[in-house]
């Protein structure tokens, strides 16, 4: 019954999201801001994390390819399709479902603990739209995010292969540019912005709506990022059987 | 000028206000007084508008709440002004900032009109050389004084506060308590503060409202609480031996 209520209050909440809309002048303010935050404050450890995690891949192939007939292209082959289809649009929205996902729950939840949120309602203002919002526009630039996470990926691997001595240079990107089907981006940037969507509704429901003090805004972040994840999971899985399938 | 008829408001099978009916006039301070528990804060956030009483009215010089459409409550509640327990400050915002949210919001003056109006309101509560401050960086008694100056930047017609003093030194409190005051009598607006500072029953209650148990205990003035013979009232009011003493002395010199 409780999971029933919270589904249909985080919909309601998603539809408050777009009713009365703040000043312009503000709102404009308030996306840069959190773009910053949300998208340019990832940027670190999303590069780092692809990076190595494409290495990784990489030399996992190469290493579980021990048939002389397998022909060495394939590791760049099986890292690009790792990290496109996969690696870039899920694992990262997992990670980011950390990283961003507890910091709107505890921002907003700090702000609720605080009475900010009491002010803003007192004042007239919608605060769902002036709150989530704007983390909602400024995520719509998360494929940005995973552009660079596909592409660092990709170089992650490239050179693992090179220095570990794993294939060639031109091997690796042969299998890189073997067999590319376009729709696989496309594919990727569908599940990014789902997850996108995803990643700036469920981590500002749980700070929004919560109740308590300073333990609870901890409490609300672990749980947002447990449903994130799961619902990313879950949502990565019907999107595949969709889309591919 | 605010009525309240008869509001009732319940938390599921919890009944918190049982009927309260009173007025709150235009250019007083008024305090709502009662022990925790007593149903201020829910009364305040009925005031507010953030609840919705179940049964009873509430009317905001003569326009009735519960009768608005949703454009003419979000009109009403840009003439409200709000000071928060725990003052409730963007900590994200410098103090100015803070200020100039609710013009920002509001009204379509120019940034140097925002900043003018917001100045000066920051010097009528003393804190002239706290604009690029963060809330983080100011004093308890300085950010009451800034919401106190983000409640009526806008000019408001009602001011609401929920507990100001609290947290706060006396002699901070009185200074917060006489800006109340003084603030109200100046702009001629509706002021309730929802309190448990027996200080600022005494020193600025031109209207006491008692609440217990969901109801109105009493009504009464800072002048004729001392009189009253209400039990609940001055089992309340006068638990600590100090004002024992204060009220034996003020009906001693009264004979």
């Amino acid at each position: 019954m409780k999971y029933l209520h919270n589904i249909g209050a985080y919909f309601i909440m998603i539809k408050d999201m777009f009713r009365k809309p703040t000043k312009w002048s503000v709102m404009k303010t308030l996306i840069f801001k959190d773009i910053d935050d949300l998208i340019i404050g990832s940027l670190g450890i999303v590069a780092f994390i692809s990076f190595f995690v494409g290495g990784v891949v990489t030399i996992q192939t190469a290493l579980n390819i021990t048939s002389p007939i397998i022909p060495k292209y394939l590791v760049g082959f099986a890292t690009r399709q790792s990290i496109i289809l996969e690696f870039a649009p899920t694992f990262i929205s997992i990670i980011m479902a950390g990283k961003v996902g507890s910091f709107i729950t505890s921002s907003i939840g700090t702000m609720r603990v605080t009475e900010q949120i009491d002010a803003l309602e007192v004042m007239g203002i919608n605060a769902i739209n002036y709150l989530v919002f704007p983390k909602f526009i400024a995520l719509m630039l998360y494929p940005f995010v995973i552009s660079i996470a596909m592409f660092l990926g990709i170089i992650g691997g490239m050179a693992a292969c090179i220095y570990g001595g794993f294939s060639t240079l031109d091997d690796y990107i042969t299998g890189v540019q073997l067999d590319f089907i376009p729709f696989h981006i496309t594919y990727a940037f569908i599940k990014t912005i789902v997850f996108a969507f995803i990643l700036a509704t469920i981590p500002s429901y749980h700070g929004f709506f919560m109740k308590g003090g300073a333990l609870e805004v901890g409490k609300a972040s672990t749980t947002a990022f447990v449903w994130t994840s799961v619902v990313i999971i879950l949502l990565n899985y019907i999107l595949t059987q969709l889309l591919l399938s | 000028m605010i009525e309240v008829n008869n509001v009732h408001k319940s938390f599921g099978d919890t009944h918190i206000l049982k009927g309260i009916s009173t007025t709150f006039e235009k250019g007083k301070t008024s305090l709502v007084i009662g022990q925790s528990g007593s149903g201020k804060t829910v009364f305040l956030k009925c005031l507010l508008g953030l609840f919705q009483p179940e049964k009873g009215s509430i009317s905001y010089d003569g326009k009735i709440y519960s009768e608005l459409d949703a454009d003419e409550k979000r009109n009403l509640r840009s003439e409200m002004g709000m000071v928060f327990q725990g003052s409730a400050l963007f900590d994200s915002m410098t103090i100015l900032e803070n200020v100039m949210f609710p013009l920002r919001m509001f009204t379509k003056q120019s940034k140097s009109e925002m900043q003018d109006r917001a100045d000066f309101v920051l010097k009528r509560v003393n804190l002239a050389d706290a604009h690029h401050k963060m809330p983080s960086e100011a004093s308890g008694g300085m950010q009451k004084r800034v919401a106190i100056a983000r409640a009526i930047v806008n000019k408001p017609k009602y001011l609401f506060c929920d507990e100001p003093n609290s947290g706060l030194d006396p002699k901070t409190a009185i200074v917060i308590d006489d800006l109340i005051h003084e603030i109200t009598d100046e702009y001629n607006i509706t002021t309730i503060i929802n309190s448990h500072d027996m200080n600022s029953v005494m020193q600025i209650g031109e209207k006491i409202v008692f609440l217990k148990d969901g109801l109105k205990a009493w009504e009464g003035s800072k002048e004729t609480i001392f009189k009253t013979d209400n039990e609940v009232v001055t089992d309340f009011v006068y638990s600590s031996e100090l004002f024992k003493k204060v009220r034996q002395m003020y009906l001693e010199e009264r004979q």
